[in-house]
């Protein structure tokens, strides 16, 4: 129910943080000024926390889905299935957030 | 379809029941969903890339058409995933009829402003690489 919760969550979350993504991409096209500040901003730290939050809740939300995707199939309602889906959904989100971020700081 | 099958004539008239084809919805969220997998992945790694390029370079990268389609595509899964997952959240908990349908046609505006603005934002840069170079 937990996870139910935060996968509805997490998706308003993201419904509203994806206008910062679309607003970044309108910066670049607006001007080289303008890209520059949106740049600035999302590299100073409070700009990559609020990154890091977004891409933690973007994969959770995916992890969500894809628990979804496996009752759709008719799997994992059963008993221990269920807790597993659900403790698998936070540990994806987890898991995927920290290996996208290490890569990001290595390869960039 | 099916939902009208399901009601009287007197519920149908007065717009009681379902409020829509659910399956149909239901359908979409998932094709949209799995789309999503793919391009936010990319769009997440595009993204990090652009991080560390100034202005010029940016507009190289953005140059390259792989990268303005991934885009894209990613502009329009995502933007529909969202519009009809809040959809879903506006009718759960907003009964109000009026707030409802309010709620529900900003929400359509909102997805629609968000895709078509990124999908604007996307050709201008092509285009302003192709006419820098």
């Amino acid at each position: 129910m937990a996870m139910s919760t935060a996968h509805r969550i997490t998706g308003v979350a993201l419904y509203f943080g994806h206008a910062l993504i679309v607003g970044w991409l309108v910066a670049m096209a607006a001007s080289p000024g303008a890209y520059e500040a949106v740049r600035g901003f999302a590299l100073s730290p409070f700009g990559i926390v609020i990154l890091m939050l977004y891409s933690w809740a973007l994969f959770h939300h995916m992890g969500g889905g894809l628990r979804h995707f496996v009752w759709d199939t008719g799997r994992g309602m059963g008993h221990p299935a269920r807790d597993q889906l659900a403790w698998g959904t936070l540990a994806f989100g987890l898991v995927a957030t920290a290996l996208f971020w290490i890569v990001v700081f290595i390869a960039v | 379809m099916i939902g009208n099958a399901m009601k009287t004539p007197l519920g149908r008239v007065k717009g009681l029941g379902s409020a829509k084809s659910g399956t149909k919805h239901f359908w979409h969220q998932r094709v949209s969903a799995l789309a999503n997998v793919f391009t936010m992945t990319g769009l997440l790694i595009v993204l990090a890339m652009l991080a560390v390029r100034d202005w010029p370079a940016a507009i190289v990268f953005f140059g390259n058409p792989v990268v303005g389609l991934l885009v894209i595509l990613a502009l329009v899964s995502t933007c529909y995933h969202m519009w009809l997952g809040m959809q879903i959240v506006v009718e759960d908990y907003i009964h109000a009829e009026g707030l409802k349908l309010a709620l529900l046609v900003a929400n359509t505006f909102y997805a629609a402003l968000l895709a078509l603005a990124g999908i604007y934002a996307v050709i201008r840069l092509g285009l302003t690489g192709l006419i820098a170079v």
